[in-house]
């Protein structure tokens, strides 16, 4: 995850809410946002979606050796998740009393990712709690 | 006159008991239970923070208010956990709802009671015209020493209330308003500082009741109404004892304190209780019911609220996440080791 504050803030969109594109002339979703459609080509014609936040979980693992950044958060979940609306996206999964499974139903949840050294920034993102 | 228009709130997953902090100091599980009428509390999970809660709040407020949150004039978050010292909550929280930049927005502090003030500024806003609608948040991951009573009690959690001026878009109106505010120096926390220092018994009658009785009793005085009146009461609950004593003495029964009382199953939300007990309470009146709502913030003041549910409470309540559902389910218990670490009292 970068660690500048214009890159953080040209994403916040696609981090807080699940903001990709929609392709008006195929109808073609994604997530994350393209610009060009792979369907399409020339003729793309992209607006952004925001998808609602819910789907299942189509394949998960446990990271028990985390990167450094996430080292005070191992063990943690992390899940593909087929959203509703059809495109797929990884996600950190949240606590629960919940067991996590293949088709379990997830939603979005709002999470700190990452924190920066004792005077850095705070950085944002959604996650997925089991529904 | 200021109207709800929709409220959402949110409260960590994870709990821990007070027989197990109790264990850790070697203290009367029974007698803290007891003497602060209290049960177990909220923790934050490790990535939550005042931020994130205020977040889940606000976009359950939102769904429950069915307005677009481009139409939001004023964002305040009231907490004593901002997570930066300098970098506003209220932006991180107009960003993830979606609300555009057509807003004002600021970060308001004043201990416990900062949701309730934000409450206020939006009622003068509202009224005035000047935003269609505005949000307040009271949202906080609270600090206890480890070992102090606080520990018992500060625990993680936070509403927010959408208000606006059309009556037809109402879920309750907000009939009046008081505040009694004085320079008490019973609770603080200096900037750098990771815990904050109470007076121990001074928080009581200096503080505590008498900002909330005064309050009250303005209010009282200013509306015409009288304790009878109110079918529910919500105060600020420090602990799950103080509101009880404050009510007896203003001639309110335990029975109109009940639905609004939270402390003693999540703890004390700092800036989110009084607003979540008005949650609680929300979700169960009808067209009709008054209000009773005085908030306290230490150092020291109080709001008073009178609030009186509208017609349209009903068709909305289909749609809102009920604060006893959000508490209750999905709870994860944890022992003393689990919570150090949650709260970065231990670390790798």
């Amino acid at each position: 995850m970068e660690r500048s504050s214009a890159s953080m803030w040209r994403k916040l969109n696609s981090r807080y809410n699940l903001v990709g594109t929609e392709c008006e002339n195929c109808k073609t979703l994604y997530f994350p946002s393209r610009i060009v459609c792979k369907n399409c080509g020339r003729q793309t014609k992209m607006r952004d979606k925001t998808f609602k936040g819910t789907g299942e979980v189509y394949s998960f693992t446990k990271i028990h050796v985390p990167a450094e950044a996430f080292r005070e958060d191992a063990p943690y979940t992390v899940a593909v998740i087929r959203l509703d609306e059809g495109p797929m996206v990884e996600g950190h999964i949240v606590e629960s009393d919940k067991e996590v499974k293949i088709g379990t139903k997830v939603r979005q949840v709002f999470r700190k990712m990452l924190v920066e050294e004792e005077e850095g920034l705070i950085h944002y993102h959604f996650k997925f709690e089991p529904a | 006159m200021a109207e709800i228009i929709g409220y959402g709130v949110h409260v960590p997953h994870y709990r821990i008991k007070v027989e197990e902090i109790a264990r850790v100091w070697s203290e009367s599980a029974e007698g803290i239970k007891k003497g602060l009428n209290i049960r177990e509390k909220s923790v934050p999970s490790h990535d939550e923070d005042a931020a994130t809660i205020a977040v889940e709040a606000a976009r359950r407020a939102v769904r429950h208010s069915g307005i677009d949150p481009k139409e939001i004039g004023a964002i305040y978050v009231g907490s004593e956990s901002h997570p930066y010292a300098v970098k506003p909550t209220a932006t991180i929280v107009s960003q993830a709802i979606s609300a555009g930049h057509k807003l004002t927005a600021a970060d308001l502090e004043f201990a416990c009671k900062a949701g309730t003030a934000g409450m206020q500024m939006l009622m003068g806003m509202a009224d005035s015209k000047m935003i269609k609608y505005g949000m307040t948040i009271g949202s906080d991951t609270s600090q206890g020493r480890p070992g102090d009573a606080l520990e018992y009690t500060a625990s993680a959690g936070g509403a927010a209330f959408i208000i606006g001026n059309d009556r037809k878009e109402s879920i309750a109106t907000i009939l009046d308003t008081v505040s009694f505010t004085s320079d008490t120096p019973d609770f603080w926390r200096r900037e750098g500082a990771d815990f904050p220092s109470h007076g121990g018994r001074f928080t009581g009658e200096p503080a505590y009741f008498r900002h909330v009785i005064s309050a009250t009793k303005m209010l009282f005085e200013k509306t015409g109404l009288a304790p009878k009146d109110f079918k529910y009461a919500v105060f600020h609950q420090p602990n799950g004892k103080f509101p009880l004593v404050a009510a007896k003495q203003l001639g309110l029964s335990d029975e109109q304190m009940r639905d609004g009382l939270l402390t003693p199953i999540i703890g004390n939300t700092y800036s989110g209780a009084s607003l979540l007990g008005l949650a609680a309470v929300l979700d169960k009146a009808v067209p009709g019911d008054k209000i009773l709502v005085t908030s306290f913030g230490s150092g020291a003041g109080s709001d008073s609220f009178a609030i009186e549910a509208t017609d349209g409470i009903e068709a909305k309540r289909a749609r809102s996440d009920k604060v006893l559902d959000i508490v209750d389910n999905g709870k994860i218990y944890i022992d003393y080791a689990m919570y150090l670490k949650n709260r970065k009292g231990i670390r790798k």
